[in-house]
């Protein structure tokens, strides 16, 4: 490969039960880029993208064969400590999920349990990872208000700069756009740009008009299967498999 | 904290979780069993053929026959009485009102207030109403108020099942120019009959097992009723006082007792549990 | 001839889905009004918090029977309380598959067994475990007809009403939530005690309340374990007698002696209204924390 990586998928087929929902994925992800995942609804994506941080794990009756390297780290291997492996990745969930406590404590929640206990040093994190995320002139005052009075779009936000304040390294957004409105799409966008430049991202998708306006590099997945992929300008102009510019062109959605 | 501590945290709290679930899980194989072993120097076929010799309070011989009987019959119809004003409640409140009117909250509201309400209290309710029209303790009042019982049990259970209908089932049943009644009965009761006769059987269970509400109502005999007018013995009660005895055996016949009960219980469970798997294979999901 | 069928049944049904409504509130008039004979003559403060139980001296004070109801209610939900909700942890976010398809039933049963049944395992495990080993242990003499015994039952008979309740709380919390916890790195467990509890505190409540009402409300188990001694108990190894009980085993005097059923009644009706006031309480936290869910 031709660009940086230290996340690696391999071989990787996920079952449920019965159902093959990933078939055999291999792919690299580039470091410090948008890698776009889009596809539609049902190929598996998400369980793609919950795959990488292993929380596929609680399902019933899921099967994940193959291997995932997160700097050369199996994250399957058995001796791993899972809660280390999801601290490496901030999930940013279709629907804004608040936690059920104030917005102070959104933030601080994560490095709380990571054994931050010193108040101070929590405020600064708060306050911090607020003013990357915009938020703090908006919430400054309501730092102690429940996070679900907050609008959806600023809960968005908010549920970014949390997963930035344990210090992961890459990023993981579940089609993290669907559930805004317009202008608070573009914000959390124009946000995981700005953050391509000290984490890896990867957004997963089925707009496709998003994946033209962020991505760098982009995979298209059909019916579990990983089509094509390769970097976003040139998937998009010269789409190599016949599937991916039925999909390109809106034949099958 | 450390990871090591958060971790052992974790295992404690596992660890009292399981040892919960086994608390609660054992506790009824610890019941049951306990009511089997001791009951088994009293079980006796006689038991279940005979009504006691020699009174229920010292008699050694013959069995609760009179019990058994009378519970079937006392939990039968209340059992019936319930469905009869039950199943119309439960139809009416969700093919004739809108889900958010004032009846239908304030009756379901009601059913709600009237599960909750204690046993002796439906029995303290039942007197009084027996007072005031001047009857004694018998058959027909204890079905009454067992069958009052057991209405707000069953009438939310049968709500339960019959909210899940699927809108579009019944307007297909109304363009094909059924009338509300023709919907609810050959459409609704009929998608829905499974949880309808589990209420049904969960509904009895509770009715055959109560003992406080028909302390007032039923009275007690030892032979079996002929008419609804005369009193009528119940299972749970006959146990209750032949523990109450002071001899050994009859108070072993105690235990007899609470094993058929809990036998009744048991297969009354089972049944319930088979129809559901035996019907829901018929019914639209 | 459909239609009018149709209209027919319609006002039959109208007439029926009236009964809960007209059945609660005859249920408090009722109780009402055999309670006025005793309240005309005495206060119902006095009655209430009177500790004198003296029916053939014209003399009823609630006070112990109040005291035993409280005593042997607060030792149940000590107990109950703890080990539902663990269970409920366990079987809605640990358990695997076979175990949560094995506990189901067995919790449904444990609710179906009839109280008198309970009474019976009580008498035969509870009461002497309490006063051959328990009692002495703890250097106390008790005959095992106890608050204790009382309370170890009841507390058994509550788990499947806070369970239910509970597990139902605990599946409204959604999936994504307990992902979003899992993905900032904690632990399962953290997850659950910071997100799953936090968001269904209400709920848990709720499951709480209505078990309390329960068991404030049981009769023939405690009935038969507690000892049923007028007398405010002082230690869990005391008997108690609860106010239900008292109702219960009284209905055969009651009738001989002058006012002794309408104290009765006031009884019923005071257990009524708390459990009422329960209940009602529990279903409305419950209702806001649904709306707050949606």
């Amino acid at each position: 490969m031709d660009f940086p990586t230290h996340l690696r998928i391999q071989n990787l087929s996920v079952s449920y039960g019965d159902h093959l929902a990933l078939k055999d994925v291999s792919l690299d992800v580039p470091d410090k880029k948008i890698t776009v995942i889009i596809g539609p609804s049902g190929c598996g994506k998400t369980t793609l993208l919950k795959s990488l941080n292993r929380l596929l794990d609680s399902v019933d009756g899921v099967k994940i064969r193959g291997n995932i390297f997160v700097d050369d780290e199996d994250i399957y291997d058995p001796r791993v400590e899972v809660t280390h492996i999801r601290k490496k990745m901030g999930l940013l969930s279709q629907k804004p999920q608040v936690l059920p406590m104030s917005v102070f404590d959104n933030i601080a929640y994560g490095p709380k349990i990571h054994g931050t206990s010193d108040r101070k040093k929590l405020s600064r994190i708060v306050e911090r990872e607020l003013r990357a995320a915009g938020l703090w002139d908006e919430v400054k005052d309501r730092l102690h208000e429940p996070a679900s009075q907050l609008s959806v779009g600023q809960q968005q936000r908010l549920c970014l700069a949390r997963g930035l304040a344990v210090e992961p390294e890459i990023i993981l957004g579940d089609e993290p756009t669907s559930a805004l409105d317009p202008q608070s799409s573009r914000i959390v966008e124009q946000r995981l740009i700005e953050l391509k430049s000290d984490y890896t991202v990867i957004v997963v998708t089925h707009i496709l008009r998003q994946g033209r306006r962020i991505a760098d590099y982009l995979a298209f997945l059909y019916l579990g299967e990983l089509v094509e992929h390769g970097p976003a300008e040139e998937v998009f102009a010269h789409p190599k498999d016949p599937r991916t510019r039925a999909y390109l062109t809106g034949e099958i959605s | 904290m450390t990871l090591n501590k958060r971790k052992t945290e974790e295992r404690i709290f596992k660890f009292l979780m399981m040892a919960s679930t086994v608390i609660v899980t054992g506790s009824l194989l610890v019941i049951i069993g306990t009511i089997v072993v001791k009951s088994l120097p009293a079980l006796r076929l006689t038991m279940l053929t005979q009504t006691p010799k020699g009174g229920y309070y010292l008699g050694k011989e013959g069995g609760i026959l009179n019990a058994i009987v009378g519970s079937l019959y006392l939990a039968s119809g209340a059992t019936l009485l319930a469905v009869l004003v039950s199943l119309p409640i439960v139809l009416y409140l969700n093919l004739y009102t809108k889900k958010a009117s004032a009846l239908a909250t304030f009756t379901r509201f009601s059913l709600d207030v009237l599960w909750g309400i204690p046993s002796i209290v439906y029995g303290a309710f039942g007197f009084i109403v027996m007072m005031t029209l001047g009857l004694r303790a018998s058959l027909l009042a204890g079905i009454f108020i067992v069958g009052l019982l057991e209405l707000p049990i069953m009438a939310r259970a049968m709500d339960e099942v019959i909210r899940l209908i699927p809108q579009a089932l019944i307007d297909a049943s109304y363009s094909l120019g059924a009338t509300k009644l023709e919907t609810a009965l050959k459409v609704i009761v009929k998608q829905s009959l499974p949880g309808i006769l589990t209420a049904v059987l969960i509904a009895f269970g509770r009715g055959i097992g109560d003992a406080a509400s028909v302390i007032f109502t039923a009275g007690f005999t030892d032979s079996i009723p002929t008419s609804l007018l005369q009193p009528a013995a119940t299972l749970p009660l006959a146990i209750f006082y032949q523990l109450g005895s002071p001899l050994l055996e009859v108070q072993q016949r105690a235990y007899a007792s609470a094993a058929i009960l809990t036998l009744i219980i048991l297969a009354i469970s089972l049944i319930s549990r088979v129809l559901i798997k035996k019907f829901t294979r018929h019914t639209i999901r | 001839m459909r239609h009018l069928k149709d209209l027919i049944a319609r006002r039959a049904m109208f007439l029926l889905t009236a009964v809960p409504g007209f059945l609660v509130l005859s249920m408090l008039f009722g109780l009402l009004q055999k309670s006025r004979a005793i309240l005309a003559l005495k206060s119902f403060s006095g009655l209430l918090f009177g500790s004198g139980w003296h029916p053939l001296k014209g003399e009823f004070g609630f006070l112990p029977f109040l005291m035993g109801t409280l005593w042997v209610t607060l030792v149940a939900m000590v107990l109950a309380v703890p080990i539902s909700l663990l269970t409920a942890v366990y079987l809605s976010e640990y358990a695997p598959k076979f175990i949560r398809e094995f506990t189901k039933p067995v919790i449904d049963l444990l609710a179906g067994i009839p109280s008198v049944v309970y009474g019976v395992w009580g008498v035969l495990m509870i009461v002497p475990f309490v006063g051959k080993v328990l009692a002495p242990l703890f250097g106390v003499y008790s005959s095992g007809y106890s608050v204790l015994s009382g309370g170890i039952v009841l507390a058994i008979m509550v788990f499947p009403t806070i369970i239910h309740v509970a597990l139902e709380v605990f599946s409204s919390v959604s999936h994504e939530l307990r992902e979003t916890s899992l993905s900032l790195g904690a632990t399962k467990w953290e997850t659950v005690k910071y997100v799953v509890l936090r968001k269904g505190l209400q709920g848990i409540i709720a499951a709480v309340v209505l078990g309390l009402s329960r068991a404030f409300g049981e009769t023939m188990a405690v009935l038969m374990v507690v000892g049923n001694v007028a007398k405010i108990p002082k230690s869990v190894f005391d008997p108690a007698y609860p106010l239900p009980a008292l109702i219960a085993n009284n209905y055969g005097e009651m009738m001989s002696v002058p006012l002794y059923d309408s104290a009765l009644m006031l009884a019923a009706l005071v257990l009524l209204l708390v459990v009422l006031v329960f209940n009602l309480g529990a279903r409305f936290v419950l209702m806001k924390a649904e709306r707050r869910a949606e």
